[in-house]
């Protein structure tokens, strides 16, 4: 089905939009009421006053939250294209898990603590555990069915998440630091943090935005996009490092934050079709409203205190993720 | 030695949830006899073999065994009196063919009852009818298309039912084994008198293999009878869109179906459907 | 004419195929009762070395002496009030866990589709998370709003998944996905906890048999003893259920009825040991599949899985207790040995296709 450009130039419009709207009721929203001049003060840098500074603790979170859906949004485009399979997302492959106990080892056995090695070290955790996944649950007839992939994802979860209880478990103080870690949730963010994370997200960012054009042809069946000339072994490689990369940045940042790579690909399928030119791009910045929109729900819904953007995509991902099992036939799946 | 049991369709609407796949069919399968339904892909030819044992609750109408609902039976006594082969059976890993063959006999066995010599001998005397005794003690993942398909018959066979129907029993076999399947099909309608339905892909071995021909199309019955009555050159255009040519196979005494497409093949232009422009009849053109 | 070859000592008449059929068939079960002869009399040898053994040791007279009710200076505590109940909790939960979680990898035919994995384990676990955490109850109460969140979840995931029938694939998807909301759930709740009660709830999630007393025990016997035969019944539905419900159903197995007693009963004993004990890293999981590779293809593994999963138990238990330098509850034993050998199975199921 041939989308008229113009729609979807349109729809990208109406979601940009979208996206700016709930950046500003993020920075709007909280416990205190700000005003403009708050924020017009607070962007200039100044935090005298209780409104500016409420407005700066925003302000790094809001990014956080963009940014982070974007990241996610668009790893998630990138994973379900790579595997062919409706139902990847980082959650479901369990390479949350994985970053998890790269990080946690880190600290426990190698001391690791600064903010930059946490981000190095997730994202080796993630791209392993996301090749380790893979590979076993493409072996056998069939190769990488959603099934297999979901099974392979959910016992690599359980396995590496036994382990990562059996290495906090004796040790006290990082039981703490783990634990709050346990959860997504961008109610951390700093600018330091984003700073350091920038770098890293914008590598993933340009290797997949790059790969869309070879995510299209390998959607049509390896054998098919080899005849078109596309690399496969290659392509597949370089897009999934980008999807890993992604995800594993923001995991190191921002714990784990599931669905969101599982959900927003699918409604941006519906709206701007399957090119991949388009639905990357598109899906970064879906992501990045959902997120924003999740987590400013989560400071009013549970008000005065909040609930972690990671509970929130939980709890609206997972029954959608059952709604795209219950569509398709048993044969896709 | 075999009963004679009456399978028959009355008025029977099937479908799944969005559509109607079988429309108001009236049916009567000859007891004792060999039958094959045939018809174009998502005919219905599966839905139906599936309503008749029980797979698929009708929309409407019924299946009626000797004049009783096939739906309404106990699942067991149905289980003794009409066997399924379907489409792909799942052998769990590592089982033995004498292993799957016993799995026959859950029809005649109640809950926690001992496994009896009669049950042994039914096991036996299925693994001997279809020529597999000596491959008893293998694992069923280690045999080749066709021996795997007649431990699958022997599984059929250890229930001891007068009637046995198969969905697409030949379809992922080599031509080989496609005919030492039918024939061993033949053998037991022969030797039993068990009645035999399949659904069958290959017009020409429906046509030499059964006595009775079911042609399905439009969620209907297109045609009913001998192979001889049945497939004619009109049956084959109205139910597959196919021009073709029928012979009588001089093999067998059947009609036989040679398809007629556009490229090698030397016929009459007036016997083309819709031929462009006057063009040459050459041969091996 | 036929041709005869002068008949040696060496030729035996050949068996007729109604022996082959009978050898073969003695054979396998007889594999199988050897199996659980074996198991069983190691889990009896495991329990009275839990018994006997520890940080003091007792001699099996004195043992047998609290059983039969007297009153042994020492003994009477250590083994009566702390031992007895802790080996008698981890043999019985060790049954429950591994009936249950080999009924569903046989009925859903993938040694993956685990109730640790469908969302039965995290529902009890958000269940008592929440009953520790906000509503601050303890002891038995925990215990039953675990049992009634599993089979609330097991519900729901069979509701969800059914569409004119339950398909393995989409019951276990769906599972995946409610287990994954459940977790969450779990998480936020742990996020919120004063550190008395985290440690509290951390301790249950973990799967511990620490501290256990007789109320505790009881219940998990109850259950056992009415849940397993009825498992035990159906336990030839589920063999022809290995067949594919196609098959199955044209052998006269009543399938969806079948499944969904099967489905009440297994989640039943998983709930009731988890209430007990705590959800138990693997041994749901693993049970079935080590089961499966003694004892060979084409026999019942509900008593052999069951067996197995109490020997898991009850030397996972003495393992933590006394084999590291520091208390370890069973659940971290049971998770970082089960996690390499999980990690192997995936592997081999996969790269043979295969079934449970």
């Amino acid at each position: 089905m041939r989308r008229p450009k113009r729609l979807r130039s349109l729809w990208l419009l109406a979601s940009l939009g979208v996206l700016a709207g709930l950046m500003l009721a993020s920075v709007l929203i909280g416990s205190r009421e700000v005003s403009w001049d708050d924020i017009s003060a607070a962007l200039g840098g100044s935090i005298d006053g209780f409104g500016p500074a409420a407005v700066a603790t925003r302000i790094p979170r809001t990014l956080l939250a963009v940014v982070a859906g974007a990241a996610l949004g668009m790893s998630g485009a990138v994973m379900q294209g790579v595997t062919r399979n409706p139902l990847a997302d980082p959650g479901i492959l369990g390479v949350n898990v994985g970053a998890s106990l790269a990080v946690v080892c880190g600290m426990a056995y190698f001391g690791l603590s600064s903010a930059t090695e946490m981000i190095w070290v997730a994202i080796v955790g993630a791209g392993a555990t996301a090749l380790f996944v893979y590979t076993i649950g493409s072996l056998g007839r069939g190769g990488s069915t959603p099934l297999k992939l979901a099974l392979a994802g959910a016992a690599t979860s359980a396995a590496l998440a036994s382990f990562v209880t059996a290495v906090v478990l004796p040790r006290n103080d990082i039981a703490e630091g783990v634990q709050s870690w346990q959860i997504g949730g961008v109610g951390g963010a700093t600018m330091e943090n984003i700073r350091v994370v920038a770098p890293f997200l914008l590598a993933g960012f340009l290797v997949s935005l790059l790969s869309a054009r070879a995510l299209n042809s390998l959607a049509l069946g390896d054998d098919l996009a080899a005849g078109l000339g596309e690399r496969v072994a290659i392509a597949r490689g370089a897009a999934a490092i980008g999807a890993v990369v992604l995800c594993g940045a923001i995991t190191a940042v921002a714990g784990p934050i599931g669905f969101v790579g599982l959900v927003v690909p699918h409604a941006c399928r519906l709206l701007v079709g399957p090119d991949h030119r388009w639905l990357l791009p598109f899906s970064a910045v879906l992501g990045a409203a959902l997120l924003t929109g999740a987590d400013v729900l989560g400071r009013i819904v549970a008000r005065p205190s909040e609930i972690d953007v990671g509970i929130i995509t939980a709890l609206i991902g997972a029954p959608f993720f059952i709604y795209i099992v219950r569509r398709r036939k048993v044969r896709e799946l | 030695m075999t009963e004679l049991h009456t399978l028959a369709v009355e008025n029977l609407t099937l479908g799944y949830a969005d559509r109607t796949v079988i429309d108001g069919l009236d049916l009567v399968l000859p007891a004792g006899k060999i039958t094959a339904i045939v018809g174009a892909n998502a005919c219905g030819k599966s839905t139906l073999l599936r309503s008749m044992s029980r797979l698929l609750p009708p929309r409407a109408g019924q299946v009626l065994l000797d004049g009783k609902q096939v739906h309404r039976m106990p699942a067991k006594e149905l289980a003794r009196t009409l066997g399924l082969l379907p489409q792909s059976p799942i052998a769990p890993e590592g089982i033995t063919v004498a292993d799957l063959v016993g799995r026959g006999r859950n029809p005649h066995q109640r809950m926690f009852s001992r496994w009896t010599a009669a049950d042994d001998e039914a096991v036996a005397a299925a693994l001997d009818a279809t020529d597999t005794a000596v491959l008893a003690d293998r694992s069923v993942d280690e045999l080749s298309g066709g021996q795997r398909q007649r431990v699958w018959i022997a599984m059929a066979l250890a229930q001891q039912t007068d009637l046995l129907l198969l969905d697409e029993p030949t379809t992922f076999l080599d031509v080989s084994h496609q005919v030492e399947v039918l024939d061993l099909l033949t053998d037991l309608n022969h030797s039993r008198g068990t009645t035999i339905v399949m659904v069958l892909h290959d017009l020409n071995l429906a046509a030499r293999y059964a006595d009775h021909l079911i042609a399905l199309a439009d969620g209907g019955v297109h045609a009913v009878g001998t192979p001889h009555e049945v497939l004619t050159e009109a049956t084959v255009q109205a139910v597959f869109g196919l021009t073709s040519r029928v012979l009588e196979d001089p093999t067998s005494g059947r009609p036989m179906m040679l398809p007629i497409g556009r490229h090698n093949v030397a016929v009459p232009a007036a016997l083309r459907a819709g031929s462009v422009g006057a063009g040459s009849v050459g041969a091996g053109s | 004419m036929t041709l005869t070859r002068p008949v040696t000592q060496a030729d035996a008449p050949r068996p007729t195929t109604v022996e082959i059929v009978a050898r073969d068939r003695v054979r396998r079960t007889a594999r199988r009762r050897a199996v659980i002869t074996v198991l069983a009399l190691v889990i009896g040898l495991g329990y009275i070395v839990s018994l006997v053994a520890g940080q003091t040791f007792y001699t099996p007279a004195e043992v047998f002496g609290v059983i039969m009710g007297q009153d042994v200076p020492g003994a009477s505590f250590t083994v009566g009030r702390l031992r007895l109940p802790r080996a008698s909790l981890a043999v019985l939960a060790g049954l429950c866990f591994g009936m249950g979680g080999v009924t569903f990898q046989a009925m859903l035919r993938n040694p993956l589709a685990s109730p640790d994995i469908i969302g039965i384990s995290s529902g009890a676990s958000a269940a008592a998370a929440f009953a520790i955490v906000t509503l601050s109850i303890s002891g038995t109460a925990v215990s039953v709003v675990a049992i009634v969140a599993g089979l609330g979840v097991a519900m729901l995931v069979y509701a969800l998944s059914f569409k004119s029938g339950v398909v393995g694939t989409r019951l276990i998807l769906i599972g995946i996905g409610i287990a994954a909301m459940l977790d969450s759930v779990t998480a936020y709740v742990l996020s919120r906890a004063a550190m008395w009660d985290l440690q509290e709830a951390t301790r249950w999630l973990t799967g511990s048999l620490n501290g256990t007393s007789w109320p505790q025990v009881v219940p998990v016997l109850i259950a056992l003893t009415v849940l397993a035969p009825v498992l035990l019944g159906q336990s030839r539905n589920l063999s022809m259920g290995q067949l594919g419900d196609d098959t199955a159903s044209a052998l006269g197995v009543r399938v969806e009825r079948s499944r969904v007693i099967l489905i009440i009963a297994a989640v039943g004993l998983i709930a009731f040991a988890t209430a007990a004990a705590g959800p138990i890293a693997f041994v749901a999981f693993l049970s079935g599949p080590i089961a499966a590779r003694i004892v060979g293809p084409g026999v019942s593994l509900l008593v052999p899985a069951a067996l197995v999963g109490a020997v898991l138990v009850l030397v996972g238990d003495f393992l933590g207790q006394y084999a590291f330098g520091t208390r370890l509850p069973v659940g971290v034993i049971t998770g970082v040995l089960g996690a390499p050998y999980l990690i192997y199975l995936i592997i081999r199921t996969n790269r043979a296709g295969g079934s449970l």
